[in-house]
């Protein structure tokens, strides 16, 4: 018995250890970091910097650019979901193919590809006067981010929405329409909260990385549009002040902790998306 | 019917939206201007120099290397650590299922900060050791997804009936246990390839100075403009796997069965 137990220790450790020595022991960096001045003297300067106007203004608009792209990821999604659901089970590893696809690009590259797009002589508003519509200048503002955000987590959404949808048994749909449910209270009483862990794991999927995002920012707001993710970056690679930076994380993982907590109330877990 | 063409009609315009930006990159990747503006007339020239340029040669070969080792460790460590998971207590279990959650609830660059800070703090060099450590440390828990199933599935019966028959332990795990749960440490690889070879943050954060992969090497020059090659090299990536992907579905039915079946699962 004791042979046994040392064997699955030994073979779990390099995992545990490599968890521990570079998870976990690097969190506790942060906070170390975070919670601590130049001098190395305990303080909660760095986390309350957060209240000074120039990082609540890019809390506050990653918060609002991260809850829109958020929903209108769910939005878009879901009816798609319902449609890929509709299609031939044959064609299952087809549409997952399709999804998964885009990712062979660098997604840097694809989401540069939507300034060509986006500009103001760019692609879109060309077809756009070409049909005597008017201009939009969409590149360089917050909707520009948006955009962005919406296409690169798109598919965080789709695949767990789909991937619960299909495990719906057809019959229990057959069961509410026989016991008279017309087709919308079918969808509400009936597939939507069949399909919640499949949204809770979407929204998570996309909320988090938008909230944290500095990429897309960067490329898609012409470097002038700083949200949070693009202050705590330049704490690190440009201002040197890491302390500041870990304190901002800090805050930053606050608002993931709270995320967490309510995606196990609803019981989404992340291996929906697998 | 009009049902039907409203569905056919959201369909395709998610896919535009999904695709319009690869079709712009190869677009570009024929544009004899280096402007991304405008069209210069076709040329493969970019084609050509991509090849002689080192830098971003270096860069691709960086990347492969990286994602291959990255996939390959992480796989080797989550597979091990499944089968020993397995047979944990039921609060062993739930504590480092939570653990193996973090990095990939947390966010990309909280986690890639904090790598920073521990090399740094422990006096580790930044360079192709630390990047390795921390595509490894974010591929693990994917690899544990993919094949933890798998192990659960399989159960400890006929290992322990291997044993009686007379099997070493190494022996019936490779004869008995790896057999079944190989699609799952298949499927593991490939994820953690893509996640490596696409992922940006991580790598920017713990890579120092001297190195480039593929995305940070984009990174550097979206200030001064991407250089066409790029554009090139990334139309051949795109392709290939494209290509990969299609040979793969064009398999003997058969085994084509199997592998759906599989993904039901």
């Amino acid at each position: 018995m004791n042979k046994k137990a040392f064997q699955k220790y030994l073979i779990t450790g390099p995992y545990l250890f490599w968890m521990v020595a570079f998870t976990i022991i690097p969190l506790c960096m942060i906070f170390y970091y975070g919670l601590t001045d130049k001098t190395g003297a305990f303080t909660l300067d760095n986390v309350l910097a957060i209240t000074s106007l120039e990082h609540a203004k890019a809390l506050w608009l990653s918060l609002l650019l991260s809850l829109a792209s958020t929903a209108i990821c769910l939005i878009m999604a879901y009816p798609l979901a319902m449609i890929l659901k509709s299609m031939s089970v044959s064609q299952h590893s087809f549409i997952v193919f399709i999804f998964i696809l885009p990712m062979w690009m660098n997604f840097l590259l694809r989401t540069l590809a939507w300034q060509t797009l986006l500009e103001k002589n760019g692609v879109l508003n060309t077809i756009l006067s070409s049909l005597h519509l008017p201009k939009q200048n969409i590149i360089n503002t917050p909707y520009a981010i948006i955009f962005g955000m919406v296409y690169n987590f798109l598919p965080f959404m789709v695949l767990p929405i789909y991937n619960v949808l299909i495990k719906i048994d057809d019959n229990v749909i057959h069961a509410a329409r026989d016991l008279g449910a017309n087709s919308v209270q079918t969808f509400l009483r009936v597939i939507f909260p069949l399909s919640l862990p499949g949204v809770v794991s979407g929204i998570t999927m996309v909320f988090i990385p938008a909230l944290t995002t500095f990429v897309i920012s960067n490329l898609l707001g012409g470097g002038k549009i700083y949200l949070i993710g693009n202050i705590i970056e330049q704490e690190f690679t440009t201002a040197y002040n890491w302390h500041l930076g870990s304190g901002l994380s800090l805050v930053l993982m606050a608002f993931i902790l709270i995320n967490m907590l309510f995606t196990f109330k609803f019981d989404g877990t992340k291996g929906a998306v697998l | 019917m009009t049902r039907q063409f409203l569905r056919k009609f959201y369909l395709c315009l998610i896919f535009i939206i999904l695709y319009a930006p690869i079709v712009t990159l190869m677009v570009l990747s024929f544009n004899a201007s280096k402007s991304r503006a405008k069209w210069g007339g076709f040329t493969l020239k970019w084609y050509v120099q991509l090849f002689q340029n080192e830098a971003i040669m270096e860069a691709l070969y960086l990347t492969l290397i990286l994602s291959f080792l990255s996939a390959l460790i992480a796989t080797v460590l989550g597979t091990a650590a499944c089968i020993g998971i397995n047979r944990m207590s039921k609060l062993s279990q739930s504590v480092i299922m939570g653990i193996t959650n973090i990095p990939l609830l947390n966010a990309e660059i909280v986690t890639g900060i904090s790598l920073m800070l521990a090399f740094i703090a422990f006096g580790i060099d930044l360079g192709f050791t630390t990047v390795l450590i921390g595509h490894i440390a974010f591929n693990v828990p994917y690899v544990i997804l993919s094949v933890m199933p798998r192990v659960r599935q399989t159960g400890n019966a006929s290992y322990e009936a291997a044993l009686d028959l007379g099997a070493t332990p190494l022996y019936a795990f490779f004869k008995v246990i790896l057999p079944d749960i190989m699609p799952g440490i298949l499927s593991g690889f490939l994820l953690s390839f893509t996640m490596s070879l696409d992922d940006f943050i991580i790598t920017y954060f713990t890579k120092g100075r001297g190195i480039n992969t593929l995305s940070t090497k984009i990174y550097s020059e979206v200030k001064k403009g991407i250089k066409p090659e790029m554009y090139a090299l990334s139309t051949l990536l795109f392709l290939s796997v494209l290509l990969l992907l299609i040979a793969i579905n064009f398999l003997p039915s058969k085994q084509k069965e199997k592998r759906q079946s599989e993904i039901h699962t």
